[in-house]
């Protein structure tokens, strides 16, 4: 497949505004004319349906919720990145675009990042102007703080809830044209298919999840913002619902899936504490602003925190990155307390953990500074640990957070299906190999409020349309296949579980796939995958009926497709000989055991393309080159 | 520990309904409410029983999915926490604990402990925003808020859209959801601007979905996982009064 990604000439500061000068546009009058369908109202679906919907477009919105307001971005708990130089720090557009490049590994298109970190100032105007209510300081002024991986306070937050200030924000919006009627909101339909009519994307086929019925729906052109794929391992910061079936039904359609392997561990997280754990619960990585993550020096120790004296204390971050410490970014911080872990100097029951420690900000700040910065994050560790950190340390450990990759998408945001949009996570666009904190709300809101509404113009106002209904053959063979394939999953009736699938396939995922990947693992996953997804056709029992509600049969889709995701992720981990990001293979590592890339050969986007069933994907490759951030080893030391 | 469950069972929306007592063996303490119904859910599901329908999402008490009346309470023991928080050691071995749906009639139950909160959506589309188009928007720091402000506002938009306030009424009434949004609103400057077409729409949209009125009983603010205060109740009948005076 050829593909093309419309990155424009020209430097790299006016690009973006080039661009948008020569894209061709839809008169206002013809817009109403025009369906659009969103799948998935989080941050990137919200904004970009609300936004649709300000111009007049036609606009569809579904989502497996019963509200647009349970979307997983909700959960988000730092900030928001932009930067506005409101600190006199000495941030820039350049500078925010600068980060994001090197924090990504150089894996990220230049093009793409400078065009986030350009719009990202107008998100947080338009948010305030919503009536998000940011932190402000004492003047009344917006207040900032630095997070993961920066050295300037660009970051702008609402206590420990940012992702669901900023949600609740664009689901206003979409309320708002949802009352004037350009958007209808369809709740609790989940979609199994995008269809295509003479190769373009012209609608969905849809779930309703509480009468079971498989539904149609046609448009013009079908925006995914369904997010990312992290729950193929099971445990998870992700919500429970969180799944890959919209992107990876897309991509058995067309769409080439980028950089699977890209996944991000974040470092702070509750750590696991039993068999029946349903999820882990992460701890906002801005803790790491005033806490200190340490383990003893003795391997084992098995003393109170309060009890191991200062001395006998390993602050390894700051040991190890003078110049950082304990702001280094989420992958160097997860890698180091796994391998802190398994030397051996884990903490807690389990030894799976490190400490968190927040006595000395404590001291130096007072008690009241600290909960009013992080009240809620304190509040809900202590509600699952039954342990106070005001008074002991937290107990951390690394958890799956954020998916990097995702579907492949052009500068305009367009996959390899032509009309098929992904926006948000879902797609794979602008983090590189890593992304850092606080820049997942950015994107998402940059995708929906500031680019899509202006490039899918340009689409709709050049193409043809043939006559499209939901009636249409194209749409009876999706729904007859879907309908036959919850058939089958439903006549199985074996003996395992949805949920012990799952599990097992967690574990495979985890153990071989996770933080530290080698050949040999990674070759065993691509052996045992495909194993227990044959068991899984075998052996699955779904319980109930399929004409109501059952979540049973829901996870059991979405499970089908993880096993085979899981499968294209370990195949990109195997296939790129370097470690770079969130992509860490043991062989390939610098003497101090840094992640070392191989910029020779593996400057490129991965992108997987579908062959068909139990057939090797074919691996097209899109170069990257860097002309204004030369790559360059990372070092935070 | 060991606990029975005696959980509602709905099939859909036009079932009757009635109590199943399940007992649920070798649950850890450190076990969230939750998980205990995951495992009750895989034993029923390998005795090709139907599970019991229950929402849920997130986990971390922040997407307001959950929501079960636990022993006559919304979202069980204990104060500022939603169900998905809710640990199992606040319950002692050989408990029989009691689960049931939120019971309103603006929340239709659609299976098990499953109701249709859409009623709280359609509060929200007649009002909760502002009329601020994707940009063409001033610079963020052009209008200070007082900080005290700020934090108010933040107060009032913490709220979750669980309805656990409407589960607690015993008038089944909305006001401490419709008021956290109205008062988070009216509290900012830039929502000052279409202050009394919103609260005059939201309040009418609430009285058409069924949602009563506040009778100064307090249950809402005691369950409410985010313990928004009944504080902006006034505000909102302050709000409502300054549109028919005005």
């Amino acid at each position: 497949m050829k593909l093309d990604s419309k990155i424009p000439s020209g430097p790299v500061e006016k690009q973006w505004d080039n661009y948008r000068f020569n894209l061709k546009l839809v008169n206002p009058s013809n817009k109403r004319k025009y369906t659009i369908i969103v799948v998935g109202t989080g941050l990137a679906g919200a904004s970009a349906a609300a936004s649709f919907g300000e111009l007049g477009y036609n606009v569809l919105a579904f989502s497996y919720h019963e509200s647009p307001r349970r979307a997983h971005s909700i959960s988000a708990q730092g900030g928001i990145n932009a930067p506005k130089n409101y600190a006199n720090d000495g941030d820039s557009i350049y500078r925010l675009f600068y980060d994001t490049v090197k924090g990504g590994d150089y894996r990220a298109r230049e093009a793409n990042v400078y065009r986030l970190a350009q719009v990202s100032n107008s998100i947080i105007d338009q948010c305030v102007a919503q009536g998000v209510p940011f932190a402000r300081d004492y003047a009344g002024y917006l207040d900032n703080r630095s997070f993961g991986g920066a050295q300037v306070s660009r970051t702008f937050y609402a206590r420990g809830q940012t992702g669901q200030q900023l949600l609740l924000g664009a689901y206003s919006a979409l309320c708002r044209q949802i009352d004037l009627g350009t958007v209808k909101f369809f709740p609790r339909r989940e979609m199994l298919d995008v269809v295509l009519v003479d190769g373009q994307a012209r609608g969905i086929v849809a779930r309703n999840l509480v009468s079971g019925a498989i539904e149609s729906y046609d448009a013009h052109a079908v925006v995914l913002a369904t997010g990312g794929y992290g729950n193929v391992f099971y445990l998870s910061t992700n919500a429970k619902a969180c799944n890959a079936t919209a992107i990876w039904r897309a991509y058995k359609k067309g769409a080439v899936f980028g950089n699977p392997c890209y996944t991000q561990i974040h470092p702070t997280c509750i750590p696991q504490s039993g068999d029946y754990q349903s999820k882990l619960t992460l701890m906002s990585e801005s803790l790491r602003n005033d806490g200190r993550i340490w383990v003893s020096k003795q391997k084992g120790d098995k003393r109170k925190p309060e009890e191991i004296p200062e001395s006998e204390r390993d602050y390894y971050l700051e040991r190890l990155y003078p110049s950082f410490g304990n702001l280094v970014p989420r992958d160097v911080a997860s890698r180091r307390a796994k391998e802190m872990c398994d030397k051996g100097f884990g903490v807690g029951p389990t030894g799976l953990a490190v400490y968190l420690d927040f006595s000395d900000a404590i001291k130096r700040l007072g008690k009241n500074v600290i909960e009013e910065k992080y009240g809620n994050l304190f509040d809900m560790y202590h509600e699952i640990t039954a342990e106070d950190p005001y008074k002991t340390p937290m107990r951390i450990y690394p958890a799956v957070h954020y998916t990097m990759g995702g579907l492949w998408v052009d500068y305009n945001l367009m996959s390899s299906i032509p009309g098929m949009y992904v926006i948000g996570e879902a797609n794979f666009s602008d983090h590189g190999a890593n992304r850092l904190g606080a820049s997942a709300l950015m994107q998402g809101l940059a995708d929906g409020y500031f680019v899509i509404p202006y490039t899918i113009g340009d689409y709709l106002a050049s193409s043809k349309f043939s006559p499209v209904t939901a009636e249409s053959t194209e749409f009876k063979t999706a729904k007859a296949d879907l309908d036959a394939m919850v058939h089958k999953l439903m006549s199985i009736n074996g003996k395992k579980s949805v949920e012990e699938f799952h599990r097992e396939l967690g574990k495979i995922m985890w153990d071989n796939v996770g933080m530290a990947r080698t050949k040999e693992t990674l070759t065993k996953a691509l052996e045992e995958i495909p194993k227990l997804r044959q068991e899984f056709w075998q052996n699955v029992k779904v319980v109930g009926s399929s004409n109501d509600l059952n979540a049973d049969l829901e996870r059991a889709g979405r499970v089908a497709d993880f096993m085979e995701l899981g499968e294209l992720l370990a195949r990109d981990a195997l296939h790129r000989e370097e470690s770079c990001g969130g992509h860490f293979r043991v062989e390939h590592q610098t003497e101090e055991g840094e992640a070392k890339r191989d910029d020779e050969k593996f400057s490129y986007v991965a992108a997987w393309e579908y062959a068909g069933p139990d057939k090797t994907p074919i691996l097209n490759k899109e170069p990257l080159s860097f002309e204004y951030v030369k790559p360059s080893q990372r070092s935070y030391k | 520990m060991n606990v029975t469950l005696k959980v509602w069972r709905q099939k859909s929306k036009d079932d009757k309904g009635r109590f199943v007592s399940y007992p649920v063996r070798n649950v850890s303490p450190d076990a969230s409410f939750l998980e205990m119904l995951d495992v009750l859910n895989e034993e029923l599901g390998k005795k090709g029983e139907e599970p019991v329908a229950f929402d849920h999402d997130c986990r971390e008490g922040i997407c307001g999915s959950c929501g079960i009346v636990i022993d006559g309470r919304a979202h069980g023991p204990g104060r500022g926490a939603a169900t998905c928080e809710l640990r199992m050691r606040s319950f002692r071995d050989g408990d029989t604990i009691v689960a049931e749906p939120w019971r309103a009639t603006p929340f239709p139950v659609i299976k098990d402990l499953v109701v249709d909160r859409t009623s709280m959506d359609r509060i929200m589309y007649a009002g909760g925003y502002i009329s601020a188009k994707t940009g063409g928007v001033p610079d963020g720091n052009s209008t200070p808020i007082p900080k005290p402000v700020a934090e108010e506002a933040m107060d009032a938009a913490s709220c979750i859209g669980c309805g656990a306030c409407v589960a607690a009424c015993p008038n089944s009434s909305a006001m401490l959801f419709v008021g956290a949004k109205v008062s988070q609103l009216a509290l900012l400057p830039q929502g000052k601007v279409e202050a009394k077409r919103r609260v005059e729409r939201m309040v009418d949209q609430m009285d058409k979905e069924g949602f009563g009125n506040c009778s100064n009983n307090y249950a809402c603010e005691a369950e409410c996982p985010k313990e928004i205060s009944v504080q902006h109740i006034a505000r909102l009948n302050r709000e409502f009064l300054k549109k028919t005076l005005a």
